[in-house]
């Protein structure tokens, strides 16, 4: 589902994020993405849905070489692939419900398909009830599952998530990380970035641990 | 196809919402009142085209005969005249018809009288078929017994040359407005795009095109540019409205019942249609300014 060989990452001025990455990710399985911060994570996630390009060697995400592709074709592939930020980036100037139809506006669905879609992913994560709220007034840890409903929505093969319980106390944390684990278990590929060292114990899954831009 | 038809549909109705709200419909007015002034100016000359137009056009040519010409040489030209196929017709004025004329104007009855004898010569007024009628005078002086020939198209011209003067001072002014429409919308879509920058940050990032996050813009300028066309039109209308309502008494004095008409039908459409596409050309340039360099990080 995600390969990457030999791929290093230098920003403008020199900075080295990443050198030499290589691991591949098996279509349906998860994995924590570890280390301390500055190691090299966020830049690893970002090559992923082509925020950012590698500066060599090769990114594979579903068959396709992102390092390759046209701009133009950077849409197609970021709408396969559900996108879960440490900051949500969630749009404060509309309800819950607008917020997880985003995505489905640009792919242009039938309304009554679409509003079918937005509530089933409401209810995965449970905010079902609050679909008419504004996403100021859920607390961080609904905001955050918020996010998980909006890039899950378009029943993406891959999930990819930034520090997602990075400012949630144990209990929201856990919730989030069983949300994820729930779509690994129904075959969606999972690759969550963390540093929290406990729940990568509690569940027990692959851990890829970066280190100085290389992984251990 | 359908999906792309909804795609489109919904972003006319989030420019229409947008128009609606943040000032849009501010900027329409600033635009209208821009458009409203080479329309109005359009208005007012086709409708005093339509006037001068209503006024005898039909170009006449006066003959003056010797003043020693005998009655029977007036008739003799007068059957040449009536022979040449370019003269669509003929009025002869006799000297002394001419005097009884003359000595209706006030004061002129004694200057008549101090003279002893009629001075004036026998007379031809010659209406041509012709638009260009000095081919027709030139060869008309030629005849025998004609001493003048005055062909009265010189003020015809001025009329003609004033009006092409007022249409190139009105499409002066209406390509600086155009160009001052394009670039209120070019702001407008600027300040548009600022306000949505996150919104358009997010979207990129999961997963919306270039052509959908534009679409929306693209939809603003136009709209805005429309209405600003419709504010435009609607300010005309008032004005030609007060206009005529000042004008009726007056016009009526001179026995006219001449009023100001309001653009006609197509033309109002024109103006719709080009403030509308004004617009467009903003929004254009204003999203391939400002919208590529939002980019998720």
């Amino acid at each position: 589902m995600v390969s990457f060989s030999a791929v290093a990452k230098r920003y403008p001025g020199g900075k080295s994020a990443l050198e030499s990455v290589s691991f591949a990710l098996e279509a349906g399985e998860m994995a924590f993405l570890t280390g301390r911060s500055g190691a090299g994570k966020s830049t690893l996630l970002k090559l992923i849905p082509a925020i950012e390009r590698p500066t060599s060697g090769a990114v594979i995400v579903n068959g396709q070489n992102v390092g390759a592709l046209k701009r133009g074709a950077i849409p197609y592939l970021r709408r396969n692939i559900g996108l879960v930020f440490q900051d949500q980036k969630l749009l404060y100037d509309r309800s819950v419900y607008d917020n997880v139809m985003l995505p489905l506006a640009f792919s242009g669905q039938p309304p009554q398909e679409a509003a079918k879609r937005v509530r089933a992913a409401l209810d995965k994560v449970g905010l079902l009830a609050r679909e008419k709220s504004n996403p100021i007034e859920l607390s961080g840890g609904e905001q955050q599952r918020l996010a998980i409903a909006r890039a899950v929505v378009n029943r993406p093969a891959l999930l990819v998530a930034d520090e997602p319980t990075a400012n949630l106390d144990a209990e929201s944390a856990a919730r989030v990380v069983d949300i994820f684990v729930a779509f690994h278990q129904v075959g969606v590929t999972v690759l969550i970035a963390t540093h929290d060292q406990s729940l990568i114990q509690r569940y027990g899954k692959r851990v890829l641990h970066l280190a100085d831009g290389k992984l251990a | 196809m359908t999906g792309w038809i909804r795609q489109h549909v919904s972003a006319f109705r989030l420019a229409w919402r947008r128009l609606l709200r943040a000032g849009g419909l501010a900027s329409a007015l600033v635009i209208g009142i821009a458009v409203s002034l080479p329309a109005g100016g359009y208005a007012l000359l086709e409708s005093l085209r339509s006037l001068a137009g209503g006024a005898t056009l039909e170009p006449q040519i006066s003959l003056f005969l010797r003043p020693d010409a005998k009655r029977a040489d007036a008739d003799a030209l007068g059957r040449t005249l009536r022979a040449d196929r370019r003269v669509a017709g003929v009025r002869f004025i006799p000297r002394e018809d001419a005097l009884k004329q003359m000595a209706t104007v006030d004061g002129m009855s004694e200057v008549i009288a101090s003279l002893g004898r009629n001075p004036l010569p026998d007379a031809f007024v010659v209406t041509s078929r012709e638009s260009s009628i000095e081919p027709l005078a030139a060869d008309l002086a030629k005849l025998p017994g004609v001493v003048h020939v005055q062909a009265d198209s010189a003020w015809a011209k001025r009329l003609g040359a004033l009006e092409r003067l007022g249409r190139l001072g009105l499409a002066l002014l209406a390509a600086l407005l155009g160009a001052g429409l394009v670039a209120v919308t070019f702001n407008t879509i600027r300040l548009q795009i600022l306000t949505q920058r996150e919104e358009i940050e997010v979207s990129k990032l999961i997963g919306a095109t270039d052509a959908f996050v534009r679409r929306p813009f693209y939809y603003l300028g136009m709209l805005q540019g429309a209405a600003g066309g419709g504010f435009a039109l609607a300010i005309v209308a008032g004005l030609l409205a007060a206009l005529n309502s000042e004008l009726r008494p007056l016009a009526a004095s001179y026995g006219s019942d001449f009023r100001f008409a309001f653009l006609p039908a197509s033309a109002s459409l024109g103006v719709l249609a080009l403030a509308g596409g004004l617009g467009w050309l903003g929004a254009h340039l204003s999203v391939s300014r400002h919208l590529r360099n939002i980019e998720p990080r």
